[in-house]
């Protein structure tokens, strides 16, 4: 087959480009090597244990979240109630722990129970209720808001010292959290590469129409979704709970619903669904983490850190978009710019082609067999 | 019918075994409505075993209501469909599927960022130990298009870095895999380019080798006759016939798909009418959808661009209105050159362009017929905005717009009122140059008497009006001048008053070929 090459492959299309998780690497070690040589500048070792601790501790607790919000964005959803939630199950934990440690199993399950509970309703609301995933998990929030704020003033419960080892142990410079998050990461890879559920998902945020008319069960997958995603803003809930060693409503403050969604983007993950991954969240978790860290070693200002938080984040997204514009639905016909090449002379035998002077009646003559000779060289 | 169903396919035919007179679906007396227009009239349709049956008829004729219905995307009204003898209902496309009846639809039926086999698969993906197996999976589609003869797709490419041809190819690769014993396709052709067309070629001689029956609607008549061993025409919703391919010329098939009476339904120039300058010149016009367009439009003359679907119509329009600019050539308007780079300032040009879906591009829906008739007064300046302003109730009035008041929103309006407020919306701009794109695409009969009464008060009052039009009947019954399009380029031009077959043949390469071959 001489033509196969044509017809398999767009012929404008360049190759090397990377795939936009090694692009969110390549980014996070630039980002590395700039800011070491800035923190270099001062005097200081970015690399140095403190620091390296102190970027992989900040990226653990993110961590759970996004990796929670890729499942969600990656069916073209999203979930605004994960903060949320992880104020609540912080509160949940240490009120169940209630500083027993036999307690401590009793309050992980609780917490994993409504979390996933939380999800649960938040997947049927969209599914069967047919509301915006935007207003679902908004309203989801509110709802939770509103109990911790008529329900708890300040901390409540207390954490055993056993389980507050959970956010506190370190393995040499990676702290137990982090590595426990990494797992996550890598259970959340695996489900979506090798369970049917997560091909899916991949399908149902793609184009919910074709994933339906290929027989996927497309609600039961947005529900999948959400309590995974719920589910990972419990674990949150339980790193919060253990480092504070009390549970907190005020955590709903940090925002971690917006940072995750940032964090998600940022790893590569089409906010339209539909392509992206965990590999690149965790890359995107890093990314804000390290960044974090290297603008409270050179003491920049909060505000203007969130400034350049908000730059990097937009300009990313930016660059995405740039990637994307490239992919056009429609095949180009003619050449778009410049020489007349495209295609000339194909079936215009006398050139120009313009106003041609056809005859206003039929030409045909009768009985003209042009089109029927044609069927001897068929297939 | 019963004397072509007994007959055999004509001798040097590459006819199996397969190919028997039992067919493999039969439709009865199929009738199906929608919103009270009847769009299909008791269809009977059979459909053999390892044969390639084409569909044809002009747009709306109900070919792709008829697919859609075999394909359990509609139910019909009345009728019954048989597959093997047995009578089936499909609710849902996925039980036709199932039954072995796959359809390949004009839309997009893939997930872009997925890889050909996950496509493949989608839905079933095999698994080992509970586990999604890529690896089976990939290979279980390679030897799928290996058996094809298509090993030059790779399973693991993404969907997106292949052609449309791969794409296609890959929906029809996907819909083989359900075992289907009958595909149909709507229109396959229509994006692809000549060379990728021989693809699709060969992929239906093998289909048509296995006894698998390919139902193939398309526009040109050259496909058919070099596919086809049976053709079945429909016309405004009725059968008109089925044949064998062999036993008809390409000329009698393009008079049994038009040659409907031209109805007086169409309003007479008005007097006092006349052709003036040329107030829009297009030379060489091109860009990635159009190449070499040279036209020239006059105050008061009604300009009819035919062509099939896909052909260029809508990009010439677009294209002067600055959405998808021309990359090369020249638009002069009123004898100066102009560029016009968005619909801004195409509006301020003195340009109008009523799109062919009013719902998406032309209404804000949910706002009121004033806000709506106002909306391109934004545009322009602000004398003029005044002015039009003042003018809209005028417009409105005129148009016989049925609403409960101009303050009604727009999406409780008939399809045809609607019509008229998008008019009404760029009449307030005064234009001098009209696009009208399908100006008359689904509203009802008195609504397009108005819409032609309209364009004839336009033409006399030097209005340049370029109409686009699928349907022949309008363009030749408005039409001072038919310029025919066919991929992207303009191939020929029709005074007013020409008939159907010549507007067809040129639209289809009938013409064309038969013009070369006299040469």
């Amino acid at each position: 087959m001489t033509q196969s090459v044509d017809v398999s492959q767009r012929p404008a299309r360049s190759t090397w480009r990377l795939g936009p998780t090694e692009l969110v690497f390549v980014a996070l070690f630039a980002i590395l090597a700039i800011s070491a040589v800035l923190v270099g500048m001062r005097g200081s070792n970015l690399f140095s244990t403190g620091n390296l601790v102190d970027m992989l501790t900040r990226s653990s607790l993110l961590g759970f979240i996004a990796i929670g919000q890729t499942f969600a964005i990656l069916c073209r959803s999203l979930d605004l109630s994960v903060g949320y939630v992880v104020a609540l199950t912080s509160l949940i934990a240490a009120t169940t722990m209630a500083g027993q440690a036999d307690r401590i199993v009793l309050g992980v399950v609780a917490v994993l129970v409504i979390s996933a509970l939380i999800g649960l309703a938040n997947g049927l609301i969209i599914t069967v209720l047919k509301v915006n995933p935007f207003i679902t998990t908004l309203g989801m929030g509110l709802i939770i808001k509103g109990y911790l704020d008529t329900q708890y003033q300040g901390p409540a419960g207390d954490v055993p010292r056993e389980f507050q080892q959970f956010g506190y142990t370190r393995l040499g410079f990676l702290p137990l959290s982090t590595a426990v998050m990494l797992v996550i990461a890598v259970a959340g890879i695996l489900f979506l590469r090798k369970s049917r559920t997560g091909y899916h998902m991949f399908a149902v945020g793609g184009n919910a129409e074709v994933a339906r008319m290929s027989g996927i069960r497309t609600g039961r997958v947005m529900i999948t979704a959400h309590v995974l995603c719920s589910l990972c803003a419990g674990m949150a809930g339980l790193l919060i709970a253990a480092r504070f060693g009390t549970g907190s409503s005020l955590v709903y403050n940090s925002l971690y619903e917006l940072d995750s969604i940032a964090a998600v983007v940022l790893g590569g993950t089409l906010l339209l669904g539909g392509r992206g991954g965990i590999a690149g969240t965790i890359g995107g978790v890093l990314i804000l983490a390290v960044l974090d860290t290297v603008f409270n070693i050179m003491q920049v200002d909060p505000f203007f850190k969130d400034v350049l938080r908000g730059v990097i984040i937009i300009a990313a997204v930016a660059i995405y978009a740039r990637r994307q514009l490239d992919r056009r639905a429609r095949r180009d016909r003619f050449n778009g710019d410049g020489g007349g090449g495209g295609g000339a002379g194909r079936d215009d035998g006398g050139g120009g082609g313009s106003d041609p002077p056809v005859p206003p009646a039929t030409p045909v003559p009768a009985g003209s067999g042009t089109a029927r000779t044609a069927q001897g060289g068929d297939t | 019918m019963s004397a072509n169903l007994a007959s055999e396919p004509a001798e040097g035919r590459p006819v199996d075994g397969t190919a028997t007179d039992q067919p493999l679906v039969r439709v009865r007396g199929i009738d199906k409505s929608f919103l009270g227009v009847q769009v299909l009239f008791g269809i009977d349709l059979d459909v053999r075993a390892g044969e390639v049956h084409a569909l044809v008829g002009e747009n709306g004729a109900g070919k792709s209501t008829l697919m859609k219905i075999l394909a359990g995307v509609y139910q019909p009204d009345n009728g019954r469909i048989e597959l093997d003898g047995q009578e089936v209902r499909f609710e849902h496309p996925l039980q036709a599927q199932h039954a072995g009846v796959s359809t390949v639809f004009q839309e997009f039926n893939l997930l872009p960022e997925r890889t050909v086999a996950e496509n493949v698969f989608l839905g079933r993906e095999p698994r080992t130990r509970g586990l999604v197996d890529a690896a089976r999976m990939n290979a279980d589609t390679a030897a799928l298009l290996a058996d094809l003869g298509l090993s030059w797709l790779t399973p693991q490419t993404r969907v997106h870095s292949l052609s449309v041809a791969g794409q296609q190819i890959v929906e029809i690769v996907k819909a083989l895999s359900y075992d289907a014993r009958i595909i149909s396709m709507d229109e396959p052709t229509a994006a692809l380019a000549d060379e990728e067309v021989d693809v699709l070629y060969r992929l239906i001689g093998t289909l048509r080798e296995r006894g698998v029956a390919v139902l193939y609607v398309s526009h040109r008549l050259k496909e058919i006759f070099d596919l086809s061993d049976r053709v079945t025409i429909l016309k405004d919703g009725s059968l008109v016939d089925t044949v064998d391919t062999t036993q008809i010329t390409s000329d009698e098939l393009v008079k049994l798909m038009v040659g409907r009476p031209i109805s007086s339904f169409f309003p007479d120039r008005l007097d006092g009418t006349t052709v003036g300058d040329v107030q829009l010149q297009i030379r060489g016009g091109g860009n990635t959808q159009l190449d070499g367009i040279d036209l020239d439009l006059r105050a008061g003359e009604i300009t009819a661009l035919a062509g099939l679907q896909g052909s260029g119509r809508t990009e010439i329009a677009q294209a002067l209105f600055g959405i998808d600019r021309f990359t090369r050539g020249e638009v002069r308007l009123d004898g100066r050159p102009v560029n016009i780079r968005s619909p801004r300032q195409a509006v301020r040009a003195g340009l109008a362009l009523v799109t062919e879906d009013r719902k998406a591009e032309g209404l804000v829906l949910n706002q009121s017929v004033l806000a709506n008739a106002r909306l391109v007064l934004d545009a322009v300046t602000p004398r003029q905005a005044a002015r039009g302003a003042r003018r809209v109730p005028g417009i409105l009035s005129s148009l016989d717009l049925v609403a409960r008041g101009n303050n009604q929103e727009v999406r409780f309006l008939s399809g045809g009122n609607q019509q008229k407020v998008v008019l009404a919306k760029w009449l307030a701009t005064e234009p001098s140059v009209m696009l009208l794109d399908e100006p008359t695409r689904g509203i009802d009969v008195g609504a397009k008497q108005r819409v032609y009464t309209l364009m004839r008060e336009l033409a006399a009052n030097g209005v340049a009006i370029l109409m686009i039009s699928s349907e022949l009947p309008e363009v030749i019954g408005m039409a001072d001048r038919i310029v025919v399009l066919k991929d992207g380029r303009i191939v020929g031009e029709l005074p007013a008053g020409a008939d159907e077959e010549s507007v067809m043949g040129l639209a289809t390469g009938h013409t064309e070929e038969s013009g070369e071959r006299e040469r």
